[in-house]
């Protein structure tokens, strides 16, 4: 990258600097004549000045002007006006030219305003893109936070200055030159003086500000690394958690801190010493020419007129000089910075764009092998890892390569896919080094899964179609404004040095996956979830989840069959009594009172418990009947159950668990309670002590708690209460409040209470696991497993995957390596955060289905297990960096070596 | 069936009779009621081991897997607690109890029973007495397994 931020800035806007000094330089003639302007009017029409006579006349607006080094120009010829019509004129065109001058202003800071933007943009780009082109081995020494601190705070003064970068010096320079020679044409001398301390001001002061820039550049290393070890303790959090170093922590932030803070007070004190003497500077020039000029007026050698005339014309000096003098200062600030941000990103060895270059057609197969020769990988302190390594993996074959941790097996794997670059020797395909080859073919034909998985913030389906994405493969039609806007991004992308691609497009390339489209994408995500062995967590994060009705209509629309489905299955198995269903006319004794009295289900956040309960409509279908006062001495008599059991547990204790209805906390509230209210009626309760009370009989479930306080009366009254509260329910409620439908799917609800439509019983053993078995019969039996595995991969997956499990993203990391259907598949200890078992089954999964289903490519697995190498075609052994035996199966086992021990 | 027949159940059961009823009622209402169907398994041999269950009523069998297969070691009823000695010390179930009737049984969480043992002092003397009482049974059982061997032997 350029290492001057001036010249970067020319090469990059040249033409728009011109194109603003020409405006500005065009926008100086409005100026100037507005200052001419106020003095015409004053002397002419105002004080009468050429209008002597009654209903004489002048000439308007004839303009002539003294244009330095041009001589006399006249711009206009003028009218013949009266006094009066002289004065409206002048004054209307003193306005028009305000307008001028503000519209000229206005366009001049958009114009600049808008360069510097597309300059900040270019540069955070161009920072990015570095940054994807980094070596592998960068990664080991760069701060993430760093680099984002860099990218987005440390540039963007960058941008405000860019604007300025050549008009400002150009506009205030001429400026200040003009009042300084006006100085010398009025008195050599003086003016001389003048010059002089202009001369030591542009001497003295940038060398003072040396320190300064010194300081600004501390100031930003120390921020940087201060937004470095933020994003450690972020990133580090369960450590210092789990180690109680949170006070070391603490402790090195606030010295971090203190340090940043004796810098920043350094750099004020020093900021405002420069600017005193500055002032001081500035100030002691009229001292010369009151001392110096007076006296040689007195001793009569100067004319008071003169001296008169360059004290006023000093006035005009100081103002741009200052400004000029402050416009160095950032331009000093930004190039400091620009060069500290530089420097981190001219890395050696940067990835050349050519191999990173878009490529929107399919690459074509590998067909050779892959041939590493006198291969050796060093670690960071020098160790080789490798060491002269040289081997050749044909296409098609399958090789487990086996050796202890460090045996070199990680590194021989990391360095086929690209991720170490080797420190000698090289590794080739058909004679062109694997560096070499664009990554548009190794990283599609070549695909990678190690224990140390990456997800993107997005939904499980774009983290797994992830290795897909490797170009826009449609061309987006927008219609209307969609266009214009499209267009405008496109046009501003491209004066930004941006690439032009389109986000929307559909990036998923279905063909090399072997689908046609988005339509049979699980033909292959199905089988390939199957073998990694999560199909079933998807199930169950799809079990979970709300379902979108617009986008899987093909699982919704036949939410009936499903219901009757389990309900046929449930019966034939003899399990019935597992789950009870849903009847409008029908209390449902193993759900809530709650949701006996709802039967349905609230659209939350627009609709909770409270506002439901503070509804007027509700509390009138309660008062109907006197459910108010049943439900009322049936919370009482909840409440002395639960404060005879738990009054005397500590607030911490496990059994609280249990206890749906309240907290530990609410214990002691309700014995007050209850000393009041017990033995007393309905009216005795004030309405928010009722309201607290019915409140606990809400979540009570009979089967669950077992007080034995549900009788078929009180269940016929809420079964009553229900009918009526459905029958003319509000418009307001209606749009928040969807109630069960047999024959509908209920969008509020997880689609596992819409399958079940019904509680699970709680007295039932094991009840959820034999549901959980029969649901995936079912939707295999219906066709229906791909929506329900689609529903799944909309799970959001969290920041950096966090959401799943370890196992799930170790599972979905080899998942999304085997879609890509590449030529050479190369697994790293994939799989350790799983079961020995586990781990076994999907090696034996994926050699013997997944290889055998036509498309055969290599696979190169470094295995945990080593009694699983007889799946694989050939064998090779690592010890110590070097590669100590290669053969089959069989002839290794016969050979006395290294690898019969390793197996034993 | 409701939290007090369940008390009334659980001071039946020998573990529990010298603790209060109300405390009994507080273990009831703390532990998950669970109903078994004949034939189905409260736990295999091998399980982790993470809850006891008190069988309220039916029965079910102790079986124990051996080389010659599965065989019936003993049988429990009602009003008895099983599975406590694998939460107790940690090791994964020893046998496998399947119910031969209808069950009905109390799931005691494992976390909830070892609590149980530390704020009733009464409870853990009588587990101690039960085990204790097992020991002797065990002890005199292998010394006349013993002995019968070698009369076998020196005959």
């Amino acid at each position: 990258m350029e290492k001057s931020l001036t010249r970067y800035i020319w090469s990059n806007t040249r033409l728009q600097q011109i194109w603003i000094l020409i405006v500005v330089a065009v926008s100086m003639i409005p100026y100037f004549l507005s200052f001419d302007l106020p003095k015409q009017i004053v002397n002419g029409p105002i004080q009468g000045t050429g209008f002597e006579s009654p209903g004489a006349t002048q000439t308007f607006m004839r303009i002539r002007y003294d244009i330095p080094y041009v001589g006399e120009v006249t711009f206009f010829n003028g009218l013949e006006l009266t006094r009066f019509e002289t004065l409206m004129a002048l004054s209307l065109v003193f306005l028009l030219l305000v307008i001028v001058n503000g519209l000229f202003k206005l366009y001049i800071n958009t114009y600049k305003g808008r360069l510097g933007e597309r300059m900040l943009r270019r540069i955070r780009f161009e920072l990015i893109d570095r940054v994807l082109r980094f070596p592998p081995s960068q990664f080991k020494r760069v701060k993430s936070a760093e680099i984002a601190t860099m990218i987005k705070d440390e540039v963007e003064p960058m941008g405000g200055f860019t604007g300025d970068a050549f008009v400002q010096p150009a506009l205030l320079g001429g400026q200040a030159l003009t009042a300084l020679v006006f100085i010398i044409m009025q008195n050599f001398w003086l003016g001389m003086i003048a010059a002089g301390i202009v001369a030591i001001q542009g001497v003295v002061i940038p060398r003072m500000r040396k320190r300064l820039l010194e300081l600004g550049r501390q100031r930003q290393l120390t921020a940087r690394e201060l937004s470095g070890r933020v994003g450690e303790i972020v990133d580090g959090i369960g450590t210092i958690h789990g180690n109680d170093t949170s006070n070391y922590e603490r402790a090195d932030i606030a010295a971090r801190l203190g340090l940043i803070f004796s810098i920043r007070y350094d750099l004020y004190q020093w900021k405002f010493l420069v600017k005193f003497i500055n002032n001081f500077l500035a100030q002691v020039t009229p001292f010369l020419f009151y001392s110096i000029g007076g006296v040689l007026a007195l001793q009569g050698r100067l004319d008071i007129g003169q001296l008169v005339a360059v004290i006023n014309a000093y006035k005009d000096l100081p103002g741009p000089l200052k400004e000029l003098i402050d416009w160095d200062q950032a331009r000093q600030d930004v190039q400091v910075k620009y060069a500290q941000v530089v420097e981190q990103f001219n890395v050696d060895r940067l990835v050349d764009p050519k191999i990173q270059a878009l490529a929107p057609t399919p690459a074509g197969r590998l067909e050779h092998s892959l041939h590493a020769v006198n291969l050796t990988v060093l670690d960071d302190s020098g160790a080789p890892l490798l060491n002269h390594i040289s081997v050749e993996i044909n296409p098609s074959e399958t090789v487990a390569v086996v050796g202890n941790s460090a045996s070199g097996a990680e590194a021989l794997a990391e360095a086929f896919a690209r991720l170490v670059w080797p420190d000698q020797g090289r590794i080739t395909i058909d004679g062109t080094d694997l560096l070499d080859l664009p990554e548009s073919v190794t990283g599609r034909r070549i695909a990678y899964a190690a224990s140390d998985t990456y997800f993107f913030h997005g939904t499980l389906r774009d983290n797994l179609l992830y290795g897909l994405k490797h170009a826009p493969l449609t061309k987006v039609e927008y219609e209307g404004k969609q266009a214009i806007n499209y267009k405008w991004n496109i046009n501003e992308a491209r004066r930004a040095g941006n690439p032009e691609l389109d986000l929307n497009s559909d990036w998923v390339d279905y063909t090399s996956a072997g689908v046609t489209g988005p339509h049979d994408l699980f033909k292959v995500v199905r089988p390939v979830l199957d073998a990694v062995m999560i199909s079933q967590d998807i199930q169950d994060m799809a079990l979970r989840s709300l379902v979108n009705t617009a986008t899987h209509s093909d699982l919704t629309d036949r939410i009936v069959e499903l219901r009757e489905a389990l309900r046929k299955r449930l019966k034939k198995e003899g399990l019935e009594d597992l789950v009870v269903p849903f009847k409008l006319k029908e209390y449902n004794p193993q759900a809530t009172i709650g949701e006996n009295l709802l039967f349905g289900t609230m659209k939350r956040p627009m609709m909770t418990n409270r506002k439901l309960a503070a509804h007027p409509y509700f509390r009138s279908v309660l008062r109907e009947n006197d459910l108010y006062i049943d439900l009322y001495f049936m919370g009482l008599e909840i409440a002395s159950n639960a404060v005879e059991l738990f009054q005397d547990l500590p607030p911490d204790h496990p059994f609280f668990q249990q206890l749906t209805f309240m907290t530990a906390d609410d214990i002691p509230a309700y014995q007050i309670l209850l000393q009041k209210l017990q033995g007393r009626g309905f009216e005795a309760a004030s309405p928010e002590e009722r309201s607290n009370i019915i409140r606990l009989s809400f979540s009570y479930i009979e089967p669950r708690h077992r007080f034995g306080l549900l009788n078929d009366e009180l269940m016929a009254k809420i079964v009553d209460a229900r009918a009526r509260f459905h029958e003319n329910l509000p418009a307001d409620l209606k749009e928040v409040i969807e109630r069960y439908d047999p024959k509908k799917f209920i969008s509020s609800a997880t689609l596992l209470d819409n399958v079940l439509f019904g509680r699970v019983g709680f007295a039932q053993a094991d009840g959820t696991d034999k549901l959980r078995d029969i649901m995936r019969d079912i939707f295999n039996k219906l066709g229906l497993f791909e929506s329900v595995l689609s529903i799944g991969l909309d799970f959001d997956v969290g920041s950096g995957g966090k959401r799943l499990t370890n196992v799930q993203r170790q599972k979905l990391n080899v998942a999304r390596a085997l879609l890509k259907r590449s030529d050479y598949l190369i697994f790293n200890r994939p799989l350790p955060a799983l079961d020995q078992r586990i781990q076994d089954k999907i090696t034996h999964n994926i050699m013997e289905n997944l290889h055998k289903e036509g498309h055969s490519p290599s696979i190169i697995w470094v295995l945990s297990n080593t009694s699983l190498a007889k799946l694989f075609d050939r064998v090779i052994v690592f010890d110590n960096g070097a590669l100590v035996e290669d053969g089959t199966h069989a002839t290794l086992l016969e050979k006395n070596g290294v690898f019969r021990q390793l197996a034993s | 069936m409701l939290l007090k027949d369940e008390v009334e159940m659980l001071r039946r059961v020998p573990l529990f009779s010298g603790v209060a009823p109300a405390k009994l009622k507080l273990l009831a209402f703390t532990s998950e009621r669970v109903s078994y169907k004949s034939g189905q398994v409260l736990f295999n041999q091998g399980d982790p081991a993470d809850a006891a269950y008190v069988i309220l009523s039916g029965a079910a069998d102790i079986l124990a897997d051996s080389p010659s297969g599965e065989i019936k070691v003993a049988e429990i009823e009602h009003d008895s607690i099983v599975g406590e000695i694998a939460i107790l010390c940690d090791v994964s179930r020893t046998a496998t109890v399947r119910a031969n009737s209808p069950l009905e049984a109390l799931r005691i969480s494992k976390d909830h029973f070892i609590k149980l043992l530390s704020d009733y002092p009464e409870m853990t003397i009588e587990i101690m007495r039960v085990l204790a009482d097992r020991l002797s049974h065990t002890t005199t059982e292998l010394s006349e397994a013993r002995s019968k061997q070698k009369q076998h032997a020196s005959k």
